[in-house]
């Protein structure tokens, strides 16, 4: 097989996995809606426990868009993590402190206190989702670096990442992301908590977080859409284009479809929700849709000739999916083992259903023999 | 940048790393075996219907769940930190050791994270069979993702299977099956697992000593350390077995982590292999890394059967190494100080091949990929400055084998004694052995995190075996933020591990639910 289409078919793959992974920030969303959805203990505990069966798909998700990074671009790997160190610790800690919160949360003896683990999930809920917008967003604005002779990066300032935090476009996508993975949490806790109050107040803030959402997601797409992209030409070089994605977004009409399916399908899950009190299962429409919406925006940041992580100090050290990739042969191997992603997809799917037929309440809780 | 910010960055970056994975590492072998463990007691119950099995499955389960929660918290950090603070390895070497992180996330990590959530909160949601297939699959999930993770680690030991790319400057991978079935990554996958099993057989076996102490819950514990033990018993012989097949790939692949476990300073024919001594500083030894071991007790002849099976096997010693020697296989390997002249060759040579391709003077190219080519094998000796750099910390070493293999041979001893007295139904009868078994709980997580030390530390300086320095593999950068990080994350660590001590404590105290 050419190299070319592997190249094309891992960071389609990627992209499958950046969409999964903003749909399931859902967990996170919720995490940061802890204390506003959940005003005492017993509707704390229905929040903590209904996101408490799914945070493990989205921690792992993030792992394996990691993994596969690595295994696909690593030297886009090399180059984001080690150069972007700060910015990517920070997102780690991020995990790390929510990975204990849900098991440690209620047990007795657990030193640091309840309150403190809730703290955890609130810093994650709210850090998380921000930080990981934030990152992505520099597919489109670029970032201070260099590749040396054996490929090494060079990072041109010494803020390691944080460099990302001094350009406001940077911000429009991470507050998106935030207020996204809220509203996805609120139509999450609709469809999966037995409990009135919840339901009201989750109905409540699914209306706050969109419309923030919204006006910050135009916003982004107006100012990428409108700016300068990093485009390759035909010699291989990266140069500077007005208009680059909105022109990526018109010349791969399929893609645009499917952007904007996925944008539809968010907005119709929200508004559906809003306006039918008695509804309840916007989370799949806009769940599905943030997934298109997501997988179609990186498709533009890499796809058509375009440099998916460029440099803003070095230009010609962009990384393309044609010179960050693997060689052939891993290429090829790790397409063999893609074969089996629908078949997890499969079990996850059919595993998901089978711990969520019917949506949680205060008393099943109680009769669980196994909580958060 | 001058060598002393070098130096900081580069053991800051290894300290980083050691930290991690030695707190990832008192996690991980507990999940490995106790998975294990739940999955045959959930299918003794399935089987003869005695609630029992169902009952203690679901005391261990609860403290499986702590132990998980911890593991995937220190976890993570490893996965990204290859990249953060390793990017000239995950340049050099990406093209290979991605892809089985990669594998290791696609396949074991999903099914671990799916069927725990079923295992643990699926009781009564999911019909018996569901649930018992689900609790078998977050074992296997778990281990294979033990497979993977090793078979990555066994190619830094002893890389295979790839190529050099002079172009991209990049090892990139020839042969999958030769890298996911290295003899190295074979023996150290079954070697770290069942380790794994037997320190979860040691903490199953210390726990349910406690109850007998406490004379709670007894048949619980009887039946929780006859099947413990008989688990940890063959776990152990399979750890033994391995032990002995990875000693003899450390004896061809890494002779000098070999030498440094026994602190060998000369070898030869019929080398003797050292139980205990203690390796002393020597002003007489040409390098103040090496040590010359006093006071040891050997047996002849022994090393040499150890490495080759053979009595007369030649064994090379440190100096040997350095000064260059002829292998038992009839292979001669040159001074360090040759190979480093050759590595220097070898950089050199690629950074000329690139310039000609660039220049298009094709004559040049093909002149100095041969260069490369011939003095590959020595390429990461070009970046040392004393050949004695390639000597590891041999305390340390030398030490940490020790008390890992007299450890395995106290588990040999606690595992069929507690299986004789549990069936005898005399385990509380002796006083000593209850406290024996616990004092086996710390003393595996010792030995574990000693077999760790042999592994990483007297594989040093290599990151990859010969072909690329640990200095080398870092990412360039502050070694302020490094360190940083690396208080941030003991800190946090620290308190996660004292707030888990905690509740494993809490609910063990709480006890199973008795049948």
């Amino acid at each position: 097989m050419d190299l070319e289409i592997l190249q094309h078919y891992w960071w389609i793959l990627l992209c499958i996995l950046g969409g999964l992974l903003v749909f399931l920030l859902f967990v996170q969303g919720g995490q940061s809606l802890l204390y506003t959805i959940g005003k005492n203990k017993e509707e704390r505990d229905l929040l903590v426990n209904t996101l408490g069966h799914k945070w493990e798909f989205t921690f792992t998700t993030l792992v394996v868009f990691g993994g596969a990074f690595f295994a696909s671009f690593p030297l886009f790997y090399s180059t984001s993590f080690g150069g972007a160190y700060v910015v990517w610790m920070l997102i780690l800690f991020c995990f790390v402190i929510q990975a204990v919160s849900y098991e440690y949360r209620s047990k007795r003896r657990n030193f640091l206190g309840t309150r403190t683990y809730e703290t955890f999930l609130m810093i994650n809920g709210f850090a998380a989702p921000f930080l990981l917008g934030a990152a992505v967003a520099t597919f489109f604005t670029g970032s201070p670096f260099r590749i040396g002779e054996m490929n090494q990066v060079e990072w041109m300032t010494p803020w390691r990442g944080l460099d990302a935090l001094g350009v406001w476009t940077n911000y429009l996508l991470g507050f998106a992301v935030l207020f996204l993975a809220r509203t996805q949490a609120a139509l999450y806790f609709i469809l999966t908590i037995d409990n009135e109050a919840v339901r009201t107040r989750s109905r409540k803030q699914v209306l706050w977080n969109a419309i923030p959402f919204v006006v910050f997601f135009l916003w982004f797409l107006a100012a990428i859409f409108t700016g300068e992209g990093y485009a390759m030409d035909d010699n291989g070089s990266i140069v500077l284009e007005k208009y680059k994605y909105f022109r990526n977004l018109v010349e791969m009409p399929l893609n645009a479809i499917l952007f904007l399916l996925g944008v539809a399908g968010v907005l119709y899950g929200i508004l559906r929700t809003v306006l039918s009190p008695r509804w309840r299962k916007g989370i799949w429409f806009t769940g599905a849709g943030s997934l298109l919406a997501v997988f179609g925006l990186l498709i533009i940041a890499g796809f058509n000739g375009t440099a998916f992580y460029p440099s803003s100090t070095d230009i010609q050290s962009s990384l393309t999916i044609y010179n960050a990739s693997s060689s052939l042969y891993t290429l090829k191997a790790m397409s063999w083992v893609s074969l089996a992603i629908p078949f997890v997809a499969a079990y996850i799917w059919y595993a998901w259903r089978a711990l969520t037929r019917k949506p949680m309440d205060a008393k099943e809780l109680e009769e669980a023999e196994n909580k958060y | 940048m001058t060598e002393l910010t070098m130096t900081s960055i580069v053991e800051w970056s290894r300290w980083q790393f050691a930290m991690t994975a030695i707190y990832h590492y008192m996690f991980v072998p507990l999940t490995l075996g106790l998975s294990f463990m739940l999955a045959i007691m959930e299918t003794l119950w399935v089987r003869t219907g005695k609630t029992e099995w169902l009952h203690a499955e679901k005391f261990w389960m609860k403290l499986f769940a702590i132990n998980f929660a911890i593991g995937i918290a220190t976890g993570l950090i490893l996965e990204f930190q290859f990249g953060s603070n390793w990017s000239n390895y995950s340049w050099f070497v990406g093209d290979i050791f991605g892809a089985p992180l990669a594998i290791e996330g696609i396949f074991a990590f999903f099914m671990e994270a799916t069927f725990f959530a079923v295992m643990f909160f699926g009781w009564n949601k999911v019909s018996r069979r569901f649930h018992l297939a689900s609790t078998w699959l977050v074992f296997i999930g778990s281990n294979i993702s033990a497979l993977w993770i090793l078979v990555a680690n066994a190619w830094m030991q002893n890389p295979v299977g790839m190529e050099f790319n002079p172009l991209t400057a990049r090892n990139e991978m020839a042969d999958f099956w030769a890298v996911l079935g290295s003899p190295t990554a074979m023996s150290k996958f079954f070697h770290t697992v069942t380790s794994a099993y037997t320190l979860s057989a040691c903490f199953v076996i210390g726990v349910s000593a406690w109850f007998i102490l406490k004379k709670r819950n007894m048949e619980f514990a009887r039946k929780s350390i006859l099947l413990a033990s008989v688990f940890g018993f063959f776990s152990i012989l399979v750890t033994m077995f391995t032990g002995d097949t990875s000693a003899q790939d450390v004896t061809r692949h890494q002779p000098m982590k070999l030498a440094a476990m026994e602190g060998l300073n000369r070898g030869g024919e019929g080398a003797d292999f050292t139980i205990i001594g203690i390796p002393c500083k020597d002003e007489t030894l040409p390098s103040e890394r090496m040590r010359t071991v006093e006071y040891g007790i050997a047996v002849p002849k022994m090393l040499s059967f150890l490495g080759y099976h053979d009595f007369n096997a030649y064994i090379p010693g440190v100096e040997d190494i350095l000064n260059g020697y002829t292998s038992h296989e009839g292979e001669t390997y040159p001074s360090v100080e040759q190979r480093m002249a050759n590595g220097r060759k070898a950089i050199a040579a690629l950074g000329t091949y690139k310039t000609a391709v660039e220049a298009g003077n094709d004559t040049l190219a093909a002149q100095s990929l041969g260069t490369l080519r011939e003095h590959f094998s020595d390429f990461g000796y070009g970046y040392l400055e004393s050949p004695d750099e390639i000597i590891p910390n041999i305390p340390l070493v030398f030490y940490s084998f020790r008390i890992m293999v007299g450890l395995g041979m106290l588990f040999v001893l606690l595992f069929a004694l507690s299986w004789w007295f549990a069936r005898k139904r005399a385990f509380g009868k002796f006083r000593f052995m209850p406290y024996f078994a616990l004092i086996c709980i710390p003393c595996a997580y010792i030995a574990s995190q000693c077999g760790w030390i042999v592994a990483e530390v007297g594989r040093q300086p290599w990151v990859v075996q010969d072909l690329m320095p640990t200095h080398v593999a870092i990412t360039d950068i502050a070694s302020g933020w490094v360190m940083t990080t690396f208080w941030m994350f003991a800190v946090l660590f620290t308190l996660l591990l004292v707030a888990e001590i905690g509740i494993m404590l809490s609910q063990i105290k709480k006890g199973p639910k008795e049948a």
